[in-house]
């Protein structure tokens, strides 16, 4: 009644060990589906930028109405947080998500760019904000903070364009612009209608810097009651 | 590296107690009832259960009601209550069933639980001893069911399967899926000869094991648990009766179940730090080699990962503090999207606790089935898993500061 079955002990042990490797190729096979998903998204994003690209360089003045604000910002905004999520749980995919994350950077400076064109064309004001970051510890200690308001403005303004780069990631490209806009490595960094501010701002430091914030505001609520009153039924 | 070994522990025990469930055997054969009746002799001893009380005046009429609806032969039952000094009506009501000619009733001074059970046993005509606690009710078939497994002649102790008495709340509920664990628990440890504990609530034991190690010593308020490991240390296996059915009142507000989980977290950690040259030693069989060991571990890593969880709680609280404290408190439309698969957690840690889940819902719904022969998994279940496992571990977690810092516990 005391004796061991050994043989018990080591088929549950190797059953265990088999649980664990399903465990991790399951997981394994999930982050692999999720970069997938990542990439296909990035690809969409490109495909639209690219098509916005061709439309301005086709079309003459007319095309400031067929050119406006498309679902770009809201597909951008969306990416961006799926490939920060990507970057802390996909260890095992970590060069695939680095590669994804420099993807998504230019993706970004690309649509910055092709913002900036079609507001110098159409006589407009582009209302984005481009935003330096550190996930370095001890590097940008306001960083989470920063974040917290770049994203209570974006849900505020949803016009609002907000582009986030990681200050430490190895893109010649980004470097370029860190360098062309003086960024100096005293993050968080914000620019905003071409000036450079090196600390943290709050919101209202925010909308007293970008007073257009308002203007936007207002012309998204106008859009919106008219909407609503377009689809209201009328009682004969 | 540790939370690896945690879960990889956790996941071995489920499989280990779900592979047991697979056996057809177990190391207990016990010769068929039919041969013994055609030999001419079914066990059929006298069985003698002691029933401690102190101050139960609510519930000892139901419990001793009870025993007199019990199937087996009247004149085989030797029924001693045991009054440890009561200060309210429960000596007047047990002395009413003394009119019964196989209840006995006595009084003494108060000297806690293990004296009152000791005294009963010392009295005792049976072969077979019992405990039976004043708040349960044991089912028709109790008795019969235990008598049965103690056919096999080797075996020197039996627990019964514990269920909640009539469930009033929503904590007694919970612990009503908890309760029907541990019967599944119970069975596949009994089948092993692996239990660490033969519960106080009407576990019955041969008079051998009385008068060859002594009685229930006054151990860390849990006597139970220390007489069933100094069986073991004994070599003197203990079975289980799985439709021996036994229920119990359990504990209606969070504060009586925290003083009573509290009581028997100490107990457990102070009777395996007294029992530890047990723990994986083969001479000790199933119980030194899986049940101590686990048991152990999962105490080490509960406590652990409720220490986890209590820091990742409070980083994502003060982050929140944070959040409202840079920008307030706002909500847009926009916010509230659809569900995206995408930030579903899908790290292998994650696939871990999805496999451990399911087996001790395997294991909850084996137990369900078991207990009542009821199979449908309800919202208690959810419960059972959201509270149970954080709840325990804070107990846990008391039980060890308790122990390191000397501070007893009591029993109320």
């Amino acid at each position: 009644m005391y004796k061991i079955d050994s043989k018990k002990y080591i088929i549950t042990f190797l059953i265990t060990a088999g649980l664990f490797a399903t465990a991790f190729f399951v997981s394994n096979m999930f982050s692999g589906e999720k970069v997938k998903e990542l990439q296909s998204a990035q690809d969409r994003v490109a495909i639209d930028i690219l098509s916005s690209e061709m439309q301005f360089s086709l079309l003459a003045e007319a095309s400031c109405e067929n050119v406006g604000n498309s679902s770009l910002s809201t597909e951008l905004s969306s990416l961006g947080t799926k490939v920060a999520y990507a970057e802390n749980q996909f260890q095992s995919n970590s060069d695939e998500v680095k590669w994804l994350k420099k993807n998504y950077s230019l993706l970004e400076m690309k649509d910055y760019l092709l913002t900036k064109k079609i507001a110098d064309r159409c006589k407009t004001k582009p209302v984005s904000i481009l935003y330096f970051y550190s996930n370095i510890d001890g590097q940008c200690n306001d960083c989470k903070k920063m974040g917290y308001v770049l994203t209570e403005l974006h849900n505020k303004y949803p016009g609002l364009r907000v582009y986030s780069f990681d200050y430490d990631l190895d893109l010649s490209a980004l470097q370029t612009l860190i360098s062309l806009h003086k960024v100096k490595k005293e993050l968080p960094a914000l620019i905003i209608d071409g000036k450079t501010y090196q600390s943290f701002k709050s919101v209202e430091d925010v909308e007293k810097l970008m007073p257009e914030l308002a203007i936007l505001k207002e012309k998204a609520d106008a859009a919106a009651a008219a909407k609503a009153a377009t689809s209201t039924k009328t009682v004969k | 590296m540790f939370t690896y070994f945690i879960f990889f522990i956790t996941l071995y025990t489920q499989v280990f107690l779900l592979i047991t469930f697979l056996e057809k055997d177990g190391v207990f054969v016990a010769e068929e009832e039919k041969e013994q009746e055609e030999k001419g002799e079914l066990y059929s001893p006298i069985v003698t259960i002691v029933i401690p009380v102190w101050n139960e005046e609510k519930t000892l009429a139901g419990t001793i009601n009870s025993v007199l609806a019990l199937k087996y032969p009247k004149d085989k039952l030797d029924v001693v209550i045991i009054d440890d000094g009561s200060t309210d009506k429960t000596f007047k009501i047990a002395k009413k069933f003394s009119q019964y000619s196989f209840i006995r009733v006595f009084h003494k001074e108060n000297g806690g639980k293990h004296t009152a059970v000791n005294f009963g046993i010392s009295i005792a005509k049976g072969e077979l001893i019992g405990c039976l606690d004043a708040d349960s009710f044991v089912h028709p078939d109790a008795v019969t069911e235990i008598v049965k497994v103690f056919r096999d002649k080797k075996i020197m102790a039996v627990t019964p399967a514990i269920r909640v008495h009539s469930p009033q709340n929503a904590l007694q509920r919970v612990q009503v899926i908890e309760y029907e664990l541990c019967i599944f628990f119970r069975k596949m440890l009994g089948k092993m000869n692996a239990q660490n504990i033969a519960p106080g609530s009407f576990s019955f034991f041969r008079k051998k094991v009385f008068d060859d190690l002594g009685g229930y010593k006054k151990a860390h308020n849990t006597e139970d648990m220390e007489l069933s490991m100094r069986m073991h240390q004994h070599h003197y296996p203990i079975a289980n009766a799985p439709k021996a059915f036994v229920e119990t009142v359990t504990p209606r507000t969070l504060k009586g179940l925290y003083i009573q989980r509290l009581r028997w977290a100490y107990g457990y950690v102070v009777n395996m730090i007294d029992y530890r040259k047990m723990i994986f030693n083969r001479k000790y069989g199933n119980v030194g080699m899986f049940t101590l060991p686990t048991g152990a571990l999962s105490a080490l890593a509960a406590i652990f990962l409720t220490l986890l969880g209590i820091y990742e709680l409070g980083k994502r609280v003060f982050e929140k503090a944070l959040e409202i404290n840079t920008v307030g408190i706002h909500f847009y439309p926009m916010q509230f999207t659809a569900f995206d698969w995408f930030f579903f957690n899908t790290t292998f840690l994650a696939v871990v606790t999805f496999f451990i889940t399911m087996a001790t819902v395997i294991a909850v719904f084996v137990g369900r089935k078991l207990s009542n022969g009821n199979t449908k998994l309800g919202m208690n279940v959810v419960f059972f898993f959201l509270f149970y496992g954080i709840f325990s571990s804070v107990c846990l977690l008391k039980a060890a500061y308790n122990v390191v810092m000397g501070k007893r516990v009591t029993w109320r």
